[in-house]
C-alpha cells in the first residue's frame, strides 16, 4: 500500500487580470495513512490553497495529486464531489453547520448526498455524535450549542462517511482556550484510536504541537518538514 | 432518491416557515392570480350553466317573434306602435311553414290581482293554449287553459308559485278558488310548476296566465283585437331552426307587404341567439380574467425569483459547505428549484382556497351563480408548479454554479 496522499511538484497559479499569482510553487508531499500532520504558515503562504487541493475542492494548475492511488488531476467536478463525499471529511474554522437544523441532521449531511436510506443515515450519524461525546444532544440546534459543541458536531459530520482523510482548517480559530483543548483532544483521540489520517492547518504553534508531523509553508513552498520528537 | 426529495421538501418548508412574512408577501402575486382564475372561471361557468338552464326551462327549439325592428345594440324599438304582429299571422305561419310543430301568441301587461284580503301586483299574460306546450310549462295541481277557454274568452287563470305564495295561505289549494284581476272574478284552474330565475334574473314564477281572448277584450282594453305582444314557434330539432327562421321571415314579409328594400317590421330570435350573446359576454370576461391572472402570475413569479436570489446569497456559505461534503451541481439545483416550487405551490393552494371562497361570496352577496370546476383547479395547480419551476430556474442555476472555495469564504 502506497501513501494515502502523494503530491508531486504541485503548482497552483491564479490569473487576476494581468497579474499572475503563484499560490503554490512546486509542492511535493507524501502523507501516510494514520499520520497526524500540521501545516503551518502565515496568511498568504499558500497553506489554504494546499488544503483546498488536498481536499479536492480545487485542482493543481501543474503537477500531480494522487489520493488513495487515484489521480485527481483527471477528475471532473462531479467526480471531485463524490471523492469529497466518500473519502474526505472537512472541519472549518466557522464550524459550517446549517442553522435551524438539528445536530443529527447536520451530521447526516454527507450520507444524505450519498443517497443512503434515512434510517441508516440517522443511525450512523448518532454513532458519529457518540464518538465525539455528544450523545443526548442529537436534536439540539446549533444556536443551542456552545462553540466547542458545534465544532464537535462538525467533526462528527466529517467522520460519518468513514473517510480516509480528515482536513481541519483552523478548527480552533473561533474557540476559547478550553474548547480548543477539547477539540484537539478529540482529534488526537480519533487519530490514535481509529488511525484516522488528519491534516490540520493552523498558524498557532500550540495547536500544531498536537500533531506528530509539522510542515511549514511560506511563499508557496515547503520550508520545513519535521517529525515531532516524542 | 426518495429520501433526498423528502428531506429537501421538508427543508424547503422549514425555510418558508423561518420567515413567514417574507414568504407570504412573495406568494401574494400567485395567490391573487390563481384566486382570480378560480373565482372568475367559477362565475363564467355559473353564467353559462344559468343560460343553459334558462334555455332548457324555456323549451328548446323555440323561435320568438317580436313586433318592431331591433336597433343597434339589440334594443327593441316601437312595440305597440303599430299593429305589426297578429293572431292570424300565427295561424298562417303554422299553415305555411311545415317545419314548425306549433305556433303560439301572447300579450302581457302589469296589473293588480286580489284574493280574499291579499293582493299582489304582477304581470298578467294573455296566451294561446299552445303557448303552454311550446314554453314547456307543467302543473303542480289543476290543468291547462284549453282551446274552449280561448274560444269562449273564459275567465280562467293559471297562477305561478310566487303569486300563490303571496295570495294564499300555506297549504291552501288555489285550484277552484276565485281571484279578482282588475276587479273581475277569475277561476283558478291550475298552479304552474316553478321555473325559478331566468338568465336575466327575473322571477319566472311571478306570473298569471289567462286566455288571450279574455285578456285583450276584458283586461287590456286593446283597440286592435288580434294584435299580439309576441309570437312563438317551435321546431322538432335545433338544427331546423335556421331554416324555419328564414321561412317565417318570408311569410311575414309577404303578409305585412314589406318591400324588398325595406327592413323587417319584426324581430326573430332563437334561444341560440340569446345563448350566444350571453356566451359572448362570458368569453369577454374570460379573456379579461386571463389577462389579470397572467399579470399576477408574472408578478408572483418575479417575486419568487427575487426572493430566491436573496436566499441564495444569504446561504452562500451553506451552499459551500454542502458542496464540500459532496453535493453535486444537480443536488444544489434541485434543492433550490424545490424551494421555489414549494413557494409557488403553497401560494397556488392558498389561491385555490381563496378563489373558491371568493366564488361562493359572489353567489351569496351578488346572487351570481358560480360553479367551480375541478379542471380549473387542476390547471391552476399545474400553473403554480410551472411558475415556480420557471422562475426558480435562474436562482437555482446560479446557486449550483457557485465555486465551493469562494462560497466557503463568503462573509
Amino acid at each position: 500500500m502506497g501513501a494515502l496522499i502523494s503530491c508531486q511538484d504541485v503548482w497552483k497559479i491564479y490569473r487576476l487580470g494581468d497579474v499572475e499569482v503563484q499560490a503554490l510553487r512546486g509542492v511535493s508531499l507524501d502523507i501516510q495513512r494514520g499520520e497526524f500532520l500540521a501545516v503551518m504558515g502565515a496568511s498568504g503562504s499558500g497553506k489554504t490553497t494546499l488544503m483546498n487541493i488536498l481536499g479536492c475542492l480545487d485542482q493543481p494548475t501543474r503537477g500531480q495529486y494522487w489520493l488513495d492511488g487515484r489521480d485527481i488531476t483527471q477528475a471532473r467536478p462531479d467526480d471531485l464531489a463524490e471523492i469529497r463525499n466518500r473519502d474526505i471529511g472537512f472541519v472549518f474554522q466557522n464550524f459550517g453547520l446549517i442553522p435551524r437544523t438539528s445536530a443529527l441532521e447536520n451530521a447526516q449531511l454527507p450520507l444524505f448526498y450519498r443517497g443512503l436510506p434515512l434510517r441508516e443515515q440517522r443511525e450512523r450519524a448518532t454513532a458519529a455524535l457518540a464518538r465525539v461525546g455528544l450523545t443526548g444532544r442529537e436534536h439540539h440546534y446549533p444556536a443551542q450549542l456552545s462553540g466547542g459543541q458545534q465544532q464537535r458536531v462538525a467533526i462528527a459530520r466529517a467522520l460519518v462517511a468513514a473517510p480516509a482523510l480528515l482536513l481541519a482548517d483552523e478548527p480552533t480559530g473561533n474557540l476559547d482556550t478550553q474548547s480548543s483543548r477539547e477539540i484537539m483532544d478529540v482529534l488526537e483521540r480519533l487519530n490514535r484510536e481509529d488511525a484516522l489520517t488528519i491534516v490540520l492547518v493552523t498558524h498557532e504553534a500550540e495547536i500544531a504541537a498536537y500533531a506528530g508531523r509539522q510542515i511549514v509553508i511560506a511563499d508557496g513552498r515547503i520550508l520545513s518538514d519535521r517529525l515531532k520528537r516524542s | 432518491m426518495p429520501a433526498f426529495l423528502l428531506v429537501t421538501v421538508m427543508t424547503a418548508f422549514r425555510v418558508l416557515a423561518r420567515n413567514r412574512l417574507r414568504a407570504g408577501l412573495t406568494m401574494l402575486g400567485i395567490v391573487i392570480g390563481v384566486g382570480a382564475v378560480i373565482a372568475m372561471v367559477g362565475i363564467g361557468e355559473g353564467a353559462k350553466a344559468a343560460v343553459r338552464r334558462q334555455i332548457a326551462s324555456m323549451g328548446t327549439n323555440i323561435i320568438v317573434i317580436l313586433p318592431g325592428s331591433t336597433t343597434v345594440g339589440g334594443v327593441h324599438g316601437g312595440q305597440g306602435a303599430a299593429v305589426t304582429l297578429t293572431v292570424s299571422d300565427a295561424l298562417e305561419l303554422k299553415k305555411k311553414v311545415p317545419l314548425l310543430t306549433d305556433t303560439a301568441w301572447a300579450k302581457r301587461d302589469a296589473m293588480q290581482f286580489v284574493h280574499g284580503n291579499k293582493n299582489w301586483n304582477g304581470a298578467v299574460n294573455g296566451i294561446s293554449p299552445s303557448y303552454l306546450t311550446i314554453r314547456d310549462w307543467s302543473y303542480t295541481s289543476g290543468g291547462p287553459i284549453t282551446q274552449a277557454d280561448l274560444e269562449s274568452a273564459a275567465n280562467v287563470a293559471l297562477v305561478g308559485q310566487t303569486v300563490v305564495d303571496n295570495l294564499y295561505e300555506p297549504g291552501e289549494e288555489p285550484v277552484g278558488t276565485i281571484i279578482r284581476i282588475k276587479n273581475m272574478p277569475f277561476r283558478v284552474v291550475g298552479v304552474l310548476a316553478p321555473k325559478g330565475q331566468s338568465a336575466q334574473g327575473s322571477d319566472q314564477d311571478d306570473i298569471i296566465f289567462v286566455p288571450f281572448t279574455t285578456a285583450e277584450r276584458k283586461l287590456f282594453g286593446s283597440k286592435f283585437l288580434g294584435s299580439v305582444g309576441a309570437l312563438f314557434a317551435s321546431t322538432e330539432r335545433p338544427d331546423e331552426l335556421p331554416e324555419a327562421v328564414e321561412a317565417i321571415r318570408e311569410v311575414l314579409r309577404v303578409r305585412h307587404r314589406i318591400q324588398p328594400d325595406q327592413p323587417d317590421d319584426f324581430t326573430i330570435r332563437t334561444q341560440v341567439d340569446i345563448g350566444q350573446v350571453r356566451e359572448g359576454m362570458s368569453q369577454t370576461l374570460t379573456v379579461m380574467l386571463f389577462a389579470i391572472a397572467s399579470i399576477s402570475l408574472l408578478v408572483g413569479g418575479i417575486g419568487i425569483m427575487n426572493i430566491l436570489l436573496v436566499s441564495v446569497t444569504e446561504r452562500t456559505r451553506e451552499i459551500g459547505v454542502r458542496m464540500a461534503v459532496g453535493a453535486k451541481r444537480r443536488h444544489i439545483l434541485a434543492q433550490f428549484l424545490i424551494e421555489a416550487m414549494t413557494l409557488s405551490l403553497v401560494g397556488g393552494l392558498l389561491g385555490i382556497v381563496f378563489g373558491i371562497v371568493g366564488a361562493q361570496a359572489m353567489t351569496v352577496l351578488a346572487g351570481w351563480p358560480t360553479i367551480v370546476s375541478p379542471q380549473s383547479i387542476l390547471v391552476a395547480f399545474l400553473f403554480s408548479v410551472a411558475v415556480g419551476l420557471f422562475f426558480g430556474l435562474y436562482p437555482a442555476n446560479k446557486a449550483s454554479r457557485l465555486n465551493p472555495i469562494d462560497a466557503l469564504r463568503y462573509e
